[in-house]
């Protein structure tokens, strides 16, 4: 028990004690914007990694939550009867209804939470029960996130269009733009990650997790020895899209916009690339990939801005070709001395 | 009722722009399940192509050509290692369309070229131009020479033959690796086809495919793997679909309504129109 939660510990320290105090406030804010993709990654971990549902469409998830949290920050700051500063230039002038729920900063963070998960469940129920898996769940997630960043940036009155919302400048009567709000952030970021992690961690042992592995390596399987696949499957993609739906929530604050361009497609896919890299069958892969992956765009974008591309899509092929069970599998297998070779090999079927 | 009379070409319109490019997927993710993200990209090659030929009557051979090759290469090179692991191609693929998009960038420049339009399609029929008129011809002969080569030639019924059973085609003796080859060849060349349709409607970018992509995608799923007639219904009530909501709407809830018609869809018929029967047990 205590051997197997030492690697845990260790990076909790590190990340909760040493990062605040070592990294200056640019690059903290960096790296919680990392730790929210990490916590989407987290639930794509669970969701394809450990239940095999390629998921393409966590950015739409991500979103929900992001825009239900933006949407609470600019009515706070409008005040009572204000209208939010976009909505101005787009001459609407009365609030619309869709608005009014997210004054309420608890109802705002629900739906950033449960709206996702409803509407993963809603859909998961709708495509799982029909035994629409595979590349066409993968197709369908995809779709579904192409659609809803067209009706994003159609809807310019009700949610900012293309440009999305930016300018928040307060969170609870902090000054977002302070140092210490954006260590405050950073620490609750890193705490959210981190109990995610361990209730993910704690639900892929249990009889349930076990019970998903299942239905990954053998859905009919599972189904002749008297189980639901279909409700396995709904429940774990609707949790994975509610920690996605709080991921955006926690985004928000720390970078400061949300708009289409951080939820369609590509940003969707590059979260499904960075679990890859990190290694799908492993939580704590998962994790490890959105940060990595997360920082490496960053530092290449940094220099050559043209180049991360390449660098992201060759990176990918040989990920996918060499070593697809990613960096937690290249670690293993090292740890191992190669005796586990073999039962990755044979393990990379899905 | 005038507006819907209206409406039904433009639906038509985008219903053959929609068939012409998911054509190639009913080869490479009908056939074979091979899910190829950078299909999109094939489809862009075959434009540039068409911006390079600068002859619409030349750019349709070469287009097929070049985009068939770039195929045949990905195919060889990678995606047949893949085969029986869907999930994993997809991903791979997506990773060499995204090194395809910035070559495109880099080859041809960011900003969108426009390929001149022959004079001879100046003009049009009702409200309809001849190049709409002329991509609904191409659609139509694409589909009219895809269905004689699957059912009419030798080739072809090979090709059925591996879908169907590929252990038992090969003990038969036919080489399942060169029909996935001439598979993926001829799917890819349909992509750039498509591209060289495309540039009659539209600039050219180097995005130009990750716009038709999903769409085209849907198309599949919905009409059925691998089954021409499902994909040829499909996209013309996509197409269809996608022009009355938009009219009765507007474009951004259009997209919505599509994804949700679909989703419907699959509640009645969760393997799309039409099926190809198997007891195979995954």
């Amino acid at each position: 028990m205590i051997r197997r939660n030492l690697p845990f510990a260790a990076v909790a320290v590190a990340a909760l004690v040493l990062a605040p105090l070592l990294l200056e406030p640019f690059r903290l804010g960096l790296l919680a914007k990392y730790l929210c993709y990490a916590i989407v990654a987290l639930g794509i971990g669970l969701a394809w990694g450990k239940g095999g549902m390629l998921t393409l469409g966590q950015g739409v998830f991500f979103g929900l939550g992001g825009y239900a949290m933006a949407m609470y920050l600019k009515l706070a700051e409008a005040g009572p009867g204000g209208l939010p500063d976009f909505m101005v230039w787009s001459g609407v002038t009365e609030l619309p209804a869709l608005w009014a729920p997210f004054a309420s900063p608890v109802l705002a963070l629900a739906v950033a939470v449960l709206g996702p998960a409803a509407l993963a469940a809603l859909l998961g129920t709708l495509v799982f029960r029909q035994r629409v898996r595979g590349a066409y769940f993968a197709i369908l997630t995809q779709a579904l996130a192409a659609a809803l960043v067209i009706l994003l940036v159609g809807q310019q009155g009700l949610t900012g269009g293309t440009n999305g919302m930016t300018n928040f400048f307060e969170l609870f009567g902090h000054d977002l733009a302070e140092d210490a709000a954006q260590r405050g952030l950073y620490l609750v970021t890193a705490g959210v990650l981190g109990v995610l992690y361990l209730a993910a961690r704690q639900l892929a042992h249990s009889r349930f997790g076990r019970l998903l592995v299942a239905v990954r390596d053998g859905e009919d399987r599972v189904r002749f020895l008297g189980y639901d696949p279909a409700l396995v499957k709904t429940v774990t993609f609707a949790i994975s899209a509610g920690m996605a739906g709080l991921a955006g929530a926690l985004f928000v604050p720390v970078v400061g916009i949300i708009s289409p361009a951080l939820l369609g497609v590509v940003p969707s896919l590059e979260l499904v690339v960075a679990v890859a890299v990190g290694g799908r069958h492993v939580l704590a892969g998962a994790v490890l990939g959105a940060v990595v992956m997360g920082y490496a765009k960053t530092a290449f974008s940094e220099r050559f801005a043209d180049g991360w591309l390449y660098l992201q899509g060759a990176l990918f092929i040989l990920v996918m070709t060499l070593a697809p069970q990613g960096i937690a599998g290249l670690l293993a297998r090292a740890r191992s001395g190669g005796t586990r070779l073999g039962r990755v090999r044979r393990a990379r079927t899905t | 009722m005038s507006a819907f009379v209206n409406q039904l070409p433009i639906g038509l319109s985008i219903g053959a722009v929609l068939l012409l490019v998911a054509l190639g997927l009913t080869f490479t993710f009908g056939q074979m399940g091979v899910v190829n993200m950078a299909h999109g990209e094939f489809i862009m090659a075959g434009a540039y192509t068409a911006f390079l030929v600068g002859d619409l009557v030349l750019a349709l051979p070469a287009a097929f050509l070049v985009a068939g090759v770039m195929g045949l290469v990905l195919e060889r090179a990678a995606v047949r290692h893949f085969y029986g692991r869907p999930l994993d191609t997809l991903l791979l693929t997506w990773g060499v369309s995204l090194v395809l998009q910035q070559l495109a960038r880099d080859l041809f420049g960011a900003p969108n070229v426009q390929v001149p339009a022959p004079s001879w399609l100046a003009g049009g029929v009702g409200i309809l131009p001849y190049n709409r008129l002329l991509i609904m011809a191409l659609a139509v002969a694409g589909v009219v020479a895809v269905w004689l080569y699957l059912n009419r030639t030798a080739l072809g019924r090979r090709t059925q033959a591996v879908v169907q059973n590929r252990r038992l085609a090969a003990t038969s003796g036919i080489d399942a690796g060169r029909v996935d080859m001439l598979t993926f060849f001829i799917g890819s060349g349909l992509a750039g086809v498509a591209g060289v349709a495309l540039t009659l409607i539209g600039p050219v970018g180097p995005g130009l495919g990750t716009y038709y992509i999903v769409d085209a995608f849907l198309v599949v799923v919905a009409g059925g793997l691998g089954q021409l007639r499902g994909a040829v219904l499909a996209a013309v009530a996509l197409g269809l679909l996608n022009s009355y909501a938009e009219f009765w709407s507007d474009a951004s809830l259009a997209k919505v309504a599509v994804f949700a018609v679909v989703i419907a869809f699959l509640q009645v018929r969760p393997q799309g129109l039409f099926v190809l029967r198997s007891r195979v047990l995954t």
